[in-house]
């Protein structure tokens, strides 16, 4: 076993190498951050109920939809924004931006992706993201045969595609965006809609439960193996927009599906607000992957511009031996405010949480996880990287809860933080609360610096310092971008280079 | 090969003067032996050769074939063919010492217009030359240095400096910390670079390595300056009578 895991790593060598490429040509500069020229429809500015209801109305929503969104907004009009994470930035003016914009060459539903929009083919070819059921994604090296990826793709408020639909459908697994899925499959939607985050989670969930334009669906039904991974790429276009997506998970009895999650967005001087909403549900002896690699606009060096990121993810492991698994690489956004959670309530179920956060220049970051046991035996693991330079703060805030039931359960959690400069800051908040006797929770943290030995002993064998950085960072990261599939893994190796350019010097 | 003049040297921190005045001539094809008591100033000629921040130079020169060292990165140095095997090795966790090496072999050839090594090559050369170091395979899969025992990590240097094929190597106490097994090891493996198109500056406090890696010039170093430059015999007389009869004859 120790040797299989050996070659895992072996078979990463060459991506490191391709990382520095990358970096090289790149030259500190946030790749996605050019526009898509194309005419887009929005909702009037500003949020209240009629903002509500047109955007039930422009995803052809049956009532019940519309009396929950209703329901939302107006428990959110008596909510306030949470305050205490570890994050400064001026008021967000809820009424100076816009809750819907679409493409306007998506005003008919395109039947199938010949008939998408160029222009939006064309951007997602230039994020890489292949829509074309023959693409496949590209540069996967080390795989025996390149693998199938089922891509929906949501731009601004919609979504624009959905591939490998129909292969998917045939394994009985749906995969389509979740304005379709509530059109075409309102029983499901319905039983678990709001199950794992109510409607009145907090503030933002609130938000998004009112005003959620689109996201993904996906549901695999008892005793399948989902065929392939599958993935949402995220790309926020339109200024001055909200992106408020909402995506829900069903693994039924003795399912798995392995979920990747892409974001992207355009430089632009304003801030932008995405809040969005992630629900699992896992029933007995199921499991899921989730992964993210999170690349929002970050904002420049000054802390101009960038999004603001306020997103909640919670997976339900309701029943026995449930497994969910996140992994997460925060990169992006200027300020991230982020916890995917695990509820552990089945008994004997699993909840594991890796993270990368990368936070430079001015970026802030509060992130971190929460398990909540609530099942006999059950067990959880947090490794948890945190790496700050310039003058960002990077916080990690997690909670492990073991309630009174939750008999043998057990926790480790390991949280380590790297420094790179002496102007920006790492804090780790942990809280932990055990209610029975037979539980056990580990906590391990670290802090260090990136070490002007390490990079002189690079330097020394012919690497330049961004190079050395890398290299050095990568290492610190191995342990979570190896529970990363192979996909995302590469991009992430070089995305950890990119956004730690200009760190050091 | 290397011609040191007038090398004057302060630390950065507190202006305290360690090097004073060094002039040093290594030739293609040699080995040189820099001997000396502790705080002389071997190991920051060292580091000061390699581009360690920390050091002020304050006069003098260092050129490799003809080219200022002193004014470059040391990447560039390095690029250049200059080589220096580390006293303390650092560790690098979660970096394998494969991947670790793969990026220092093709930085340097990049650095060079070279064309990069293909993984296949790489694994067929670096498999050849661990073997000859009695470094296993799964050494080279460990992250770089970490857990290694003091011989690993001399072997290891010795390793990096065979896959980098510099044009000038100082091994930096490199005997320190070794057995006398792990010693003759690490000194076949120099012995095995030994070319006429390369030359070795051998730091260190004793003759019993130099036992193994013949100097043709050993040079006394003593309160920042070379102090007296002899033959083989000199390391020896150090050895009989230690380092006072030297300097009360020199200073």
């Amino acid at each position: 076993m120790a040797m299989d895991a050996e070659d895992q790593i072996e078979l990463r060598e060459g991506v490191d190498r391709e990382t520095i490429e990358t970096v090289q040509a790149m030259a500190g500069k946030y790749k996605h951050g050019w526009e898509t020229e194309i005419e887009t429809e929005y909702a009037p500015k500003g949020l209240n109920e009629d903002i509500v209801r047109l955007i039930s109305e422009k995803n052809g929503e049956p009532q019940w939809m519309l009396d929950w969104r209703l329901a939302a907004f107006r428990r959110w009009q008596q909510m306030e924004e949470p305050r205490w994470a570890m994050l400064s930035y001026p008021e967000i003016d809820y009424q100076d931006q816009y809750y819907y914009a679409k493409p306007k060459s998506m005003a008919q539903k395109p039947k199938s992706l010949d008939e998408v929009d160029p222009k939006l083919l064309a951007t997602y070819e230039k994020l890489g993201i292949p829509l074309k059921e023959q693409m496949l994604l590209a540069g996967v090296e080390g795989s025996d045969e390149p693998r199938k990826v089922a891509v929906d793709a949501v731009f601004d408020s919609v979504s624009v595609g959905t591939t490998f639909k129909e292969e998917l459908k045939k394994a009985g697994v749906i995969f389509c965006s979740i304005s379709e899925a509530i059109r075409e499959y309102p029983e499901l939607v319905q039983k678990y809609l709001g199950s794992v985050v109510p409607q009145s989670d907090n503030f933002f969930a609130t938000l998004n439960s009112a005003v959620f334009s689109d996201g993904s669906f996906v549901y695999v039904p008892e005793g399948v193996r989902c065929p392939m991974e599958l993935s949402t790429y995220f790309r926020i276009n339109a200024e001055n927009t909200g992106q408020f997506e909402r995506t829900l998970i069903v693994a039924d009895k003795g399912a798995y599906v392995s979920y990747l999650e892409g974001c992207t967005a355009p430089k632009r001087d304003t801030h932008q607000l995405h809040a969005a909403v992630v629900e699992i549900v896992i029933l007995d002896d199921a499991e899921v992957k989730y992964s993210t690699v999170q690349n929002w606009y970050p904002g420049d060096e000054n802390g101009k511009g960038g999004i603001y990121n306020f997103v909640t993810k919670r997976a339900d492991c309701r029943g026995p031996r449930a497994k969910v698994m996140w992994t997460q690489v925060e990169t992006g956004s200027a300020i991230t405010w982020k916890y995917p959670s695990c509820i552990l309530r089945g008994e004997g179920s699993q909840g594991e949480f890796y993270s990368i956060a990368i936070a430079n220049n001015a970026q802030q970051a509060d992130t971190g996880t929460k398990m909540v046991h609530l099942g006999k035996n059950t067990k959880s693991r947090i490794v948890s990287k945190g790496i700050s330079a310039g003058r960002a703060q990077n916080t990690y805030r997690g909670l492990v809860s073991m309630h009174p039931k939750a008999t043998n359960s057990r926790n480790y959690t390991q949280c380590d933080s790297l420094l790179i400069g002496d102007k920006c800051g790492a804090h780790t908040v942990p809280y932990i609360e055990v209610k029975n006797n037979s539980s056990r929770v580990e906590h391990e943290a670290t802090t260090s610096k990136v070490d002007d030995d390490q990079l002189f002993y690079c330097r020394s064998r012919g690497m330049d310092e961004e190079e050395a950085v890398a290299l050095v960072v990568n290492g610190f990261c191995k342990e979570v971008l190896q529970a990363l599939p192979m996909e995302f893994a590469m991009e992430a190796q070089s995305l950890v280079a990119i956004s730690l350019e200009g760190s050091v010097g | 090969m290397l011609e040191i003049n007038n090398l004057h040297v302060k630390l950065e921190e507190d202006d305290k003067v360690i090097l004073k005045g060094v002039n040093l001539t290594v030739e293609a094809g040699k080995v040189h032996a820099i001997m000396g008591p502790n705080g002389s100033g071997k190991s920051t000629l060292s580091y000061v050769l390699s581009g360690r921040d920390g050091y002020e130079v304050t006069d003098g020169s260092a050129t490799l074939d003809g080219v200022e060292l002193l004014e470059m990165e040391p990447e560039e140095r390095a690029a250049a063919g200059l080589f220096l095997a580390f006293q303390y090795p650092v560790e690098i966790p979660g970096v394998g010492n494969m991947t670790f090496l793969r990026t220092a072999v093709n930085a340097q050839r990049k650095a060079r217009g070279q064309e990069e090594m293909s993984a296949g090559e790489f694994l067929k050369v670096v498999r050849e030359k661990a073997k000859a170091l009695k470094i296993d395979a799964e050494m080279m899969k460990r992250p770089v240095n970490v857990g290694f025992s003091g011989g690993e990590k001399k072997r290891n240097e010795i390793l990096q400096m065979a896959m980098l094929e510099p044009k000038m190597c100082i091994l930096d106490e490199t005997d320190s910390g070794l057995d006398v097994d792990a010693m003759k090891l690490v000194a076949d493996g120099v012995n095995a670079l030994r070319d006429a198109g390369r030359a070795f500056l051998v730091i260190t406090h004793y003759q019993r390595l130099l036992d193994h890696i013949k100097p043709d010039v050993v040079h006394i170093m003593a309160d920042g300056r070379i102090v007296k430059t002899g033959g083989p015999e000199l390391a020896l007389e150090v050895e009989n009578n230690g380092y006072a009869d030297i300097l009360a004859e020199v200073l």
